[in-house]
């Protein structure tokens, strides 16, 4: 009897943090809905709400790599650049091939070659690089972020009726009778993606991936990623499947990365591959949300992602001049507050006061 | 036929012959030691079972199946589970999740089941839940069930490490100098579980230890290991009178 207890505890404990993650995110969804309806908003945070989406879907499926799979990887702004390319060709693909497709469907379409392609990238880079550890991993992952990158700045992509032209040189070299049929045009990237996204769906999506990070967490195989991470050599001897859990990890993470990626290109109209976009800034800024949030800390992530791409828009109302600097400063304070080890024993200090005086209410 | 069939094992490291002509055999059901002073090669030995390291010369077979040159992984599900010197657990995960580990190759489902909440996954994780409680108990883990690896008193861990390689099921059990660092008492109280681990489970058990008191209290039969060779094998008390051994332990 004791035991059935016992489990009941375990999994509804797993449940209930869940359902508060998910009760966060629906109801500060809720309070941004009433504040724009209400007028209160400024038009530069209305065009910020979707890019928040897309940033906490990152830090949140980085999180899966860093914190539960403890591998440090610089490239997930490469896993987002492949999501968004993907994603936006087949848009902008199908706008001509098969013009009365809903929106809804092809915004669907989209999401789901993203993610796969993203997905498959994942898989062909980690097979090599996931043999590292550490430091090394990190920059590894930081160069094939970058190659993914300049690759796509290099691309020319076109479909026409001949088929599929591709060159790596110019747009001439393509041999196309109808230039607007070009759909990749190197640097210039993509233009005219559909503007199938809003901050709805935004936050559908960061559901979604929060469903997918969290409930993988608490199975079975979460638990063997889990144990890769604390001890990869017991793992193995327990009879663990290092390569394949360390995999799929990686992969699900980068797929992740890749829908968060669809969901920016379809917040654009011009979408090129730049290094503030696609480059490693994006993805040390990516980190850096998961390094405030607490590694391996989900709730954290989304926390942490919303407040520091809110700030920089957030300051510019008081001192435009110098609000980069009084980022940097307000980030610094932020990592000593949450992670110095004197400032969590203050904390502790400060919850257990308050946690006497609770008590001492109620027993009065 | 014996469970445990190792034959002529030998491992170099650059000039160094770290085991040396290494052959062991155990028949089921036997509380095996491993004995031998400081850098004598046992953990060696162990590596070599465990596929941690692959053996230059000889042959290890488990139950008549040939496993040599197996990768970790493989020889765990071939039967094979160990502890380790210095312990090894999942230290972020809880008690009860690391013995859940364990379980891993024996209770499944699939990764969607998982992330859907499928019924199939509720059932199992039941399944394991039980299970893993059940192996908590027989190490008086059960009320800690909750608690991180990390956190449990140093006894607890060696013994949750116990628990948690026989989840996955062995058919023969390799401690690592499982008495290190305990004292008299929790010696004591450890003999009395790999006693009992062995009735309960009707384990075949390999161990490491230095603790001779352990060693003549258990151990049925007894290898002795220095400079990587065999110095003596057999029968516990005999190898325990031979003059050869005493004189290793002991100096002359």
């Amino acid at each position: 009897m004791a035991m059935n207890k016992m489990k009941k505890i375990n999994i509804s404990a797993s449940l209930k943090s869940n359902l508060i993650t998910f009760g966060i995110v629906i109801a500060a969804y809720a309070v941004m809905q009433i504040l724009v309806s209400l007028h209160l908003v400024s038009s530069l945070m209305r065009g910020l709400l979707v890019p928040i989406c897309v940033y906490v879907i990152l830090a949140v499926s980085l999180n899966l790599t860093v914190g539960i799979l403890g591998e440090l990887s610089l490239g997930h702004a490469g896993f987002m650049c492949v999501g968004a390319f993907t994603g936006a060709f087949f848009s902008k693909y199908i706008l001509y091939a098969v013009p009365g497709m809903p929106g809804a469907l092809r915004f669907f379409l989209a999401l789901l070659i993203g993610a796969l392609f993203a997905g498959l990238f994942g898989l062909l880079i980690g097979i090599p690089v996931l043999r590292l550890k550490g430091d090394y991993l990190a920059i590894v992952t930081l160069a094939f972020g970058e190659i993914i990158k300049n690759l796509i700045n290099l691309l020319y992509l076109g479909i026409d009726e001949n088929g599929v032209h591709i060159s790596l040189n110019s747009a001439l070299d393509l041999h196309m009778e109808d230039s607007d049929k070009i759909i990749v045009n190197g640097a210039m990237g993509i233009t005219g993606t559909p503007n199938d996204s809003n901050f709805t769906i935004g936050v559908v999506l960061v559901l979604f991936a929060l469903i997918i990070v969290l409930n993988l967490i608490h199975s079975r195989d979460g638990r063997a990623i889990m144990a890769i991470r604390d001890n990869t050599i017991a793992a193995e001897s327990v009879g663990i499947n290092v390569t394949k859990y360390k995999l799929m990890a990686f992969a699900i993470s980068a797929s992740l990365a890749g829908i968060a990626g669809v969901l920016y290109a379809h917040n654009l109209s011009t979408l090129t591959a730049l290094p503030k976009n696609f480059g490693y800034n994006m993805s040390i800024q990516i980190l850096v949300f998961v390094v405030l949030g607490g590694i391996g800390n989900i709730r954290g992530s989304i926390i942490s992602a919303v407040v520091l791409t809110v700030l920089p828009e957030l300051l510019r109302g008081f001192v435009s001049d110098s609000r980069m600097l009084i980022y940097a400063i307000i980030l610094i304070a932020m990592m000593l507050f949450n992670w110095a080890p004197a400032c969590i024993a203050w904390r502790e200090k400060i919850r257990y006061r308050l946690n006497r005086k609770k008590n001492a209410k109620e027993a009065e | 036929m014996a469970l445990l069939e190792a034959k002529n094992l030998s491992i170099y490291f650059g000039g160094l012959r770290a085991v040396d002509d290494f052959s062991i055999s155990i028949e089921k059901g036997c509380l095996y030691g491993l004995i031998g002073p400081n850098g004598a090669g046992k953990t060696t030995v162990f590596n070599l079972l465990t596929g941690v390291y692959k053996p230059n010369e000889g042959i290890i077979s488990l139950d008549g199946k040939n496993i040599t040159g197996l990768k970790t992984t493989e020889i765990n599900q071939a039967g094979i589970a160990r502890t380790f010197q210095n312990i090894r657990l999942f230290k972020k995960l809880s008690v009860l999740d690391n013995v859940k580990v364990g379980l891993h190759n024996h209770h499944k489902y699939s990764t969607l089941a998982g992330i859907l909440r499928l019924p199939s996954y509720r059932k199992v994780e039941k399944e394991m839940d039980e299970k893993a409680m059940e192996l908590l108990k027989v190490f008086d883990l059960d009320s800690q069930a909750q608690t991180l690896a990390s956190n449990l008193p140093y006894g607890k861990q060696r013994k949750l490490e116990i628990a948690r390689a026989l989840a996955t099921n062995p058919k023969l059990l390799l401690l690592d100098e499982p008495a290190a660092g305990m004292n008299p008492n929790e010696t004591q109280e450890l003999m009395d579980t790999i006693r009992f681990v062995r009735e309960k489970f009707d384990m075949t058990i390999l161990l490491i230890e230095h603790d001779m008191k352990l060693v003549s209290g258990i151990c049925e039969e007894l290898t002795v290991l220095n400079f990587g060779r065999i110095l003596c094998q057999g029968k516990t008390i005999d190898v325990l009178n031979n003059p050869e051994v005493i004189k290793a332990y002991l100096g002359e």
